[in-house]
């Protein structure tokens, strides 16, 4: 039986959510709540039979079938919307960079941990990045871990251009928290190139020592996990192996690029998609969770 | 033979005239002549900024000891060069796998300049995206003065919360457009503007890439002249041998911070060379109040013999220039070309096609590996 869930914002994360959202089997979207009557967002989602509402979160809060709810509004809204989901009982999905629950990457196993009822995706830097560093963690101990994120401009909007530092610091938290690396650094370039550059990540790990078959394994058997809800996902340069650079250990270098599935944002922003895929990823898992006996 | 011995000719007093007007939001008289480096009585009219020690940086692969960077800062202010910039060459915290780690971290580059210039303040580059605000207060509490934010020549809005935190912190603040030969005039002005609304006291039109005719660099000094109400400087590379004669250009046309680096060290061919640039500003009437003698004893005595290979323009440096692609990306090419198998040409024409920008030295591993791919052919370009 699918799950009822809702989105909170009707913006462009928010719808393409949306279209994530209907298109899965084990996911019902009970509502969109937005809080402009004229957005976009919640015209479309009229025009699909989707529930909306302009009173934000009351909606969502007043229906007790929605169970998990996704929040694409933004940081200072989610501070004041996460404890109100709390007492209603509902788990929250929380796409903004609020970082109210730990850090989450839903390609990375979770092994016995509960699900917290605040899951804060981590960045989509963090989205692209730390699944490949565990990988790489799987076969050998990262010492280091620094990644090189670059996107397009015209898919960075004011959020992220305004609180660039905290994107950093962020991601290269995940890397260490998620990831497994002992120490992290993450770099964000924008590229206003036209057309706009998909998405390009570089992943660089330096290893005392790696086994370069182990490592492509590992390596590609983690982009087929990620490739399961982001399509686009797609190694350019696999695993190579060369010295480090003090020439004690080796280094690791991973390229790879992310093309959004185009549902309602553009194919370029594979730093939005993977987000709101991931995000859809989550549920499904808290789902499943929820549906599971308990043990 | 000291500099400024003519001092107010036409194009100095331009300079002066055009910087004059001082609206309430804008930075008051007293910051106006700090962030000229001056004590107002006898204000130079042009503040010259020497970048050995920071695009200096890229040159050395970052590998510049503490010694060296107090040798080079006490000759500077002994040559009363008013401003100089030490961090790693994509600023604070550039130390990584992407750019290079550095030999010693900033913060020990920062103590020994400022032990070592008593006179002169200490600079320090910041690029969003790559350093913090947290390196940024770091630097302050080690005695920097003055902070210069850079962004892509079209990112402007990802740095007026740097800006404003240098500025409440008490710097000089100067925005920095990189790659500036990658838009027209009237764009860069536009994006210098909201450098200057976050509180900029100097906007730069910088080019990273060494590719700005004289008459490119003079129509963007031009219009962030007509469009800003505070200072103007200009950045420039020798990557088309065109260092100096674009910096003077650039003044003519109302900048009035300049950059150069003792012989030219820096990414690429170089930048403008300082004490070529203080000389000819001197034989010009300009007055910088630097001591042309004492930069050109700097360069001789000090910097010269720290040079791993001369700062000249040869075939790479000349293709980076005419391609149009960041300078730092020289001897990371040449590291790729040789590891695997290719052509450092072909490997930066590539860039240059991609509309890569500053930063992106992961793709120059990216764009050697596919040239390798597909044969690794090391063609003619």
């Amino acid at each position: 039986m699918a799950v009822g869930v809702a989105i909170l914002g009707s913006g462009n994360i928010g719808t393409d959510l949306m279209y994530k959202v209907l298109r899965n089997p084990h996911l019902e979207l009970r509502m969109l709540a937005g809080i402009d009557p004229a957005s976009e967002g919640l015209a479309r989602a009229r025009s699909l039979g989707v529930p909306t509402s302009t009173a934000g979160i009351d909606a969502v809060l007043d229906d007790p079938d929605i169970q998990i709810v996704f929040d694409a509004t933004s940081a200072h809204a989610h501070l004041k919307h996460a404890p109100l989901l709390k007492q209603a009982g509902k788990v929250a999905i929380d796409l903004t960079p609020a970082s109210v629950g730990p850090p989450v990457v839903p390609a990375i196993p979770r092994e016995h941990d509960a699900w917290p009822d605040n899951i804060s995706l981590a960045t989509c830097g963090a989205q692209a990045t730390v699944p490949i560093v565990y990988a790489i963690r799987r076969v050998a101990e990262v010492e280091y871990a620094e990644i090189v994120a670059t996107i397009a401009s015209k898919s960075a909007g004011p959020g992220t251009r305004q609180n660039i530092d905290e994107f950093t610091v962020a991601t290269a938290r995940a890397l260490e928290r998620v990831g497994g690396a002992a120490r992290g650094k993450a770099i964000i370039i924008l590229n206003p190139a036209e057309p706009p550059i998909l998405m390009t990540n570089t992943i660089y790990a330096l290893v005392p020592e790696v086994d370069p078959a182990a490592l492509e394994r590992s390596v590609q058997a983690m982009v087929a996990e990620i490739q399961r809800y982001v399509p686009g996902y797609r190694l350019k340069v696999p695993p190579l192996v060369g010295e480090a650079p003090d020439g004690r250990g080796r280094l690791v270098t991973v390229m790879l690029e992310v093309e959004g599935a185009g549902d309602f944002l553009p194919r370029y922003a594979g730093n939005l998609d993977i987000m709101t895929a991931a995000a859809v990823r989550v549920a499904e898992q808290v789902a499943a969770a929820r549906q599971a006996p308990a043990a | 033979m000291q500099a400024g011995m003519q001092a107010g000719t036409q194009v100095g007093t331009q300079a002066v005239l055009r910087t004059a007007p001082q609206p309430a939001a804008q930075a008051s008289s007293q910051e106006r002549a700090q962030a000229a480096g001056g004590d107002g009585a006898r204000k130079p009219r042009v503040t010259l900024v020497d970048v050995s020690l920071r695009d200096g940086s890229h040159a050395v692969r970052h590998q510049f000891t503490s010694d060296q960077v107090a040798r080079v800062a006490a000759a500077l202010d002994r040559a009363r060069v008013p401003v100089f910039e030490v961090s790693h060459g994509d600023g604070l915290g550039g130390s990584s796998l992407q750019y290079g780690f550095s030999r010693e971290p900033d913060t020990r580059w920062l103590r020994a300049a400022v032990e070592n210039a008593p006179n002169a303040q200490v600079s320090v580059l910041l690029l969003p995206g790559i350093g913090t605000r947290r390196e940024l207060k770091e630097a302050v509490e080690l005695g920097a003065k003055v902070a210069r934010i850079a962004t892509h020549c079209t990112e402007a809005d990802i740095a007026p919360q740097h800006i404003a935190l240098a500025r409440e912190m008490g710097m000089t603040v100067c925005g920095f457009l990189m790659m500036s030969h990658m838009i027209s005039p009237a764009e860069l002005a536009r994006q210098a503007r909201i450098m200057e609304d976050a509180g900029a006291h100097v906007v730069y039109v910088v080019d990273s890439a060494g590719a700005l005719l004289v008459e490119e660099a003079r129509a963007r000094v031009q219009a962030l002249r007509d469009a800003l109400e505070c200072e103007v400087g200009f950045h420039g590379h020798n990557n088309l041998g065109l260092a100096v004669a674009n910096t003077v250009a650039a003044l003519e046309a109302g900048a009035t911070w300049l950059d150069g680096s003792l012989c030219g060290l820096g990414a690429g061919a170089g930048n403008t060379q300082l004490e070529v640039l203080a000389a000819v500003l001197d034989r010009m009437g300009i007055d910088t109040g630097v001591d042309v003698y004492g930069v050109m004893d700097a360069a001789e005595e000090v910097v010269k013999p720290m040079l791993p290979r001369p700062i000249v323009i040869d075939r790479d440096a000349l293709v980076i220039g005419y391609a149009g692609v960041y300078s730092s990306f020289l001897l990371h090419a040449r590291r790729a070309a040789e590891r695997f198998g290719v052509e450092v040409r072909d490997i930066l024409l590539e860039l240059g096609r991609r509309r890569t920008v500053g930063g992106q030295e992961d793709q120059i591993i990216q764009v050697a590996y596919e040239i390798a791919q597909r044969g690794g052919a090391r063609s003619s370009a």
